[in-house]
C-alpha cells in the first residue's frame, strides 16, 4: 500500500452507528421515553386520587418537624463522632499496646452489636443509675431520650469513622510523612498538615456513606420515643390508622438521602478538583 | 455481682433459657433470610447487568428505594403489607376465613428485601470484575447462556463477592434486632422482657450486646475461612 492510500483511508470520518430501532418503527430511545412517561403517569393516576388530603393537612407540619429532629440527630452525632474518631483511629494505629487494645475493644464492641441494643443499653441502663447521675448533676441529660440517642449514635458512628480514618491514613504512602520529617517538620504538624488532609480525601466517600447510614439508622431513635421523622410516622399511623403515614415517611427519607448523596458528590468534586481524577 | 449472674440461670428462676431461646430465634431468622436474600440480590444484579432497558430500570429503582429507606421503616411497611396482601388473597380464595401470617415469615421477607438490595450491588461489582472474555469463551465453546453463567461466571463470582457478602451478613445479624419491634421473640425482645421483670436493664442489655458480639465474632471467623477456601487456587500475595 502506498502512503497516499493510507492517508485517503484515514480521511474517511468515523461514521456514527444508526440509532437503535424499537417497536412501532420508533427510535428505541424515543420509545423508552414514552414507556417511562406512561409508567409515571400511571403511578400518579394511581397515587394522587388515593391521597387523603385530610391526613396531609393534619400532619404535614409535624412531618417537617420530624425531619428537622432527624437532621439534628444525624448532624450532631456524625459531627461529634468525627471529632471523637480521630483520637480513636490514632490509638488504634499506635504502637503502644495499652492504646491499641482499648481502641480495638471499643471499635469491635460498637461495630459488632446492633445500634438498637446499644441505645437500650445506654437509655434504660442509665435509668437504673438515676440516683448516681442525679448526684453527679447529669440526670437532666440521661433523662432526655433525644440526648441519649445523640450520645449512642455518636459512640456508634465514632467507631465506624475511626475504622474509615484508620484505613485512609494507612493507605497513604509512608514517604509523605517521611518527607515531612526530612524537612524538619515535627510530628503533630506533620499529622495535621500533611497526613490528615490527604487522608480525608481518601476517606471522603466512605464518610459520605456513613452519613447516609446514620440518616437511615437514626429512625431507631423513635423506639425510645424521640419524635424524629420515624417517630412522627408511628404516631400518625397509631392515631389515624392510615397506611399513608408510611408512604410520606418513605418519600421524605428517600428525598433526604438522595439530597445528601448529591450534595456530598458535589463536595467531593469540589475538594478533589486539583487531583483531576474524577473528570 | 453473683446475684446478677444468678439471674442468668437456666430454669424457672433465671432468664438463661429465655435469652437462649431468643438468641436461637435470632440465628434462625438470619439463616433463613440469607438464601432468600442472596437469590434476590443475584436476580437484581443480573437485571441491572441485562441488555434490556426495562429490566435495568426496575433493578436500579429497586436498589435506590430499598437502600435509601431506613430498615425500620421497610420492616414496618412490609410486615403490614404482607399481612394485608395475604389476607386479601385468602379472602379471594376462601371468603370469610381470616389468616395471620407469622411474624417470622414477615420478618424474613422484610429482611430479605433489604438484604437483596445491598447484595445486588456486591454481586454487580463482582460480575463486572470478571473479564468479559470468560463469558465469551464459554459461549464460543458452545455452552448456552445459562450453562455459561452456572459453570463459568458463578464459581468466579463467589470469590469476588465473598468479602462484601460477609459484611452484609454482619449487617443482617444486627438488623434482626429490629424485628423485636414487630412482636417477634428474638434475643432483644426476650431481653426486654427480662428487664421488665428484674429491673436490671444495664446488666441484661450488656449481656444481649455481648451475645450479638459473639455472633458477629464467630461469623467473622467463618467468613474468613470461606474466603480462604475460595482463594485456595490463587497464589498468596
Amino acid at each position: 500500500m502506498t502512503d497516499q492510500s493510507i492517508t485517503s483511508l484515514a480521511r474517511i470520518a468515523p461514521q456514527k452507528a444508526p440509532p437503535a430501532r424499537g417497536p412501532f418503527g420508533l427510535e428505541k430511545k424515543v420509545f423508552d421515553q414514552i414507556v417511562l412517561a406512561i409508567v409515571l403517569v400511571g403511578l400518579a393516576a394511581w397515587i394522587i386520587p388515593n391521597i387523603n388530603w385530610r391526613f396531609v393537612d393534619r400532619y404535614w407540619l409535624r412531618y417537617l418537624e420530624g425531619i428537622l429532629v432527624t437532621f439534628q440527630l444525624v448532624f450532631l452525632s456524625v459531627g461529634i463522632g468525627a471529632l471523637l474518631s480521630l483520637p480513636i483511629a490514632l490509638a488504634r494505629l499506635s504502637k503502644r499496646k495499652w492504646l491499641t487494645l482499648p481502641a480495638r475493644a471499643y471499635i469491635t464492641f460498637f461495630r459488632g452489636t446492633p445500634l438498637l441494643a446499644q441505645l437500650f443499653l445506654l437509655y434504660y441502663g442509665a435509668g437504673q443509675f438515676n440516683a448516681a447521675f442525679e448526684a453527679a448533676g447529669l440526670w437532666w441529660f440521661f433523662r432526655e431520650p433525644f440526648y441519649v440517642a445523640v450520645l449512642t449514635f455518636t459512640f456508634n458512628t465514632a467507631a465506624y469513622q475511626a475504622e474509615i480514618m484508620r484505613g485512609a491514613i494507612q493507605s497513604l504512602p509512608a514517604g509523605q510523612a517521611e518527607a515531612a520529617s526530612a524537612l524538619g517538620i515535627s510530628r503533630w504538624p506533620t499529622f495535621f498538615k500533611v497526613v490528615l488532609p490527604q487522608a480525608y480525601i481518601v476517606a471522603l466517600r466512605p464518610l459520605g456513606n456513613e452519613l447516609i447510614l446514620m440518616i437511615k439508622g437514626s429512625a431507631i431513635a423513635s423506639i425510645v420515643t424521640v419524635l424524629d421523622l420515624m417517630g412522627i410516622t408511628s404516631l400518625a399511623y397509631a392515631r389515624s390508622f392510615n397506611f399513608q403515614a408510611f408512604f410520606w415517611a418513605a418519600l421524605l427519607y428517600l428525598i433526604a438521602v438522595e439530597a445528601v448523596r448529591r450534595i456530598w458528590d458535589r463536595l467531593e468534586r469540589h475538594l478533589t478538583r486539583h487531583l483531576a481524577l474524577s473528570h | 455481682m453473683g446475684e446478677l449472674f444468678g439471674l442468668l440461670a437456666f430454669g424457672a428462676e433465671g432468664w438463661g433459657d429465655e435469652l437462649a431461646a431468643g438468641a436461637w430465634l435470632t440465628v434462625r431468622l438470619a439463616l433463613t433470610t440469607l438464601p432468600f436474600g442472596l437469590l434476590l440480590g443475584l436476580c437484581i444484579a443480573l437485571a441491572k447487568e441485562s441488555e434490556n432497558t426495562y429490566l435495568r430500570a426496575i433493578g436500579n429503582t429497586y436498589t435506590t428505594v430499598f437502600r435509601g429507606l431506613p430498615e425500620l421503616l421497610t420492616l414496618f411497611v412490609i410486615y403490614n403489607m404482607v399481612q394485608l396482601l395475604a389476607n386479601r388473597i385468602v379472602q379471594f380464595v376462601a371468603p370469610g376465613s381470616s389468616f395471620e401470617i407469622s411474624g417470622f415469615a414477615a420478618g424474613v421477607v422484610a429482611l430479605g428485601v433489604v438484604f437483596g438490595a445491598f447484595s445486588s450491588e456486591v454481586f454487580l461489582g463482582a460480575i463486572r470484575a470478571i473479564p468479559k472474555g470468560q463469558g465469551e469463551a464459554g459461549r464460543s465453546l458452545g455452552l448456552t447462556a445459562v450453562q455459561t453463567f452456572r459453570l463459568i461466571t458463578m464459581p468466579q463470582l463467589w470469590r469476588l463477592a465473598l468479602p462484601g457478602l460477609g459484611n452484609l451478613w454482619l449487617v443482617l445479624i444486627k438488623d434482626t434486632s429490629l424485628v423485636s419491634v414487630i412482636a417477634l421473640n428474638d434475643l432483644l425482645r426476650q431481653t426486654q422482657v427480662a428487664v421488665g421483670v428484674t429491673k436490671e436493664p444495664f446488666f441484661f442489655y450488656l449481656i444481649a450486646c455481648l451475645i450479638y458480639l459473639g455472633f458477629t465474632l464467630i461469623s467473622t471467623v467463618g467468613t474468613n475461612a470461606l474466603e480462604k477456601r475460595a482463594n485456595r487456587g490463587f497464589a498468596m500475595r
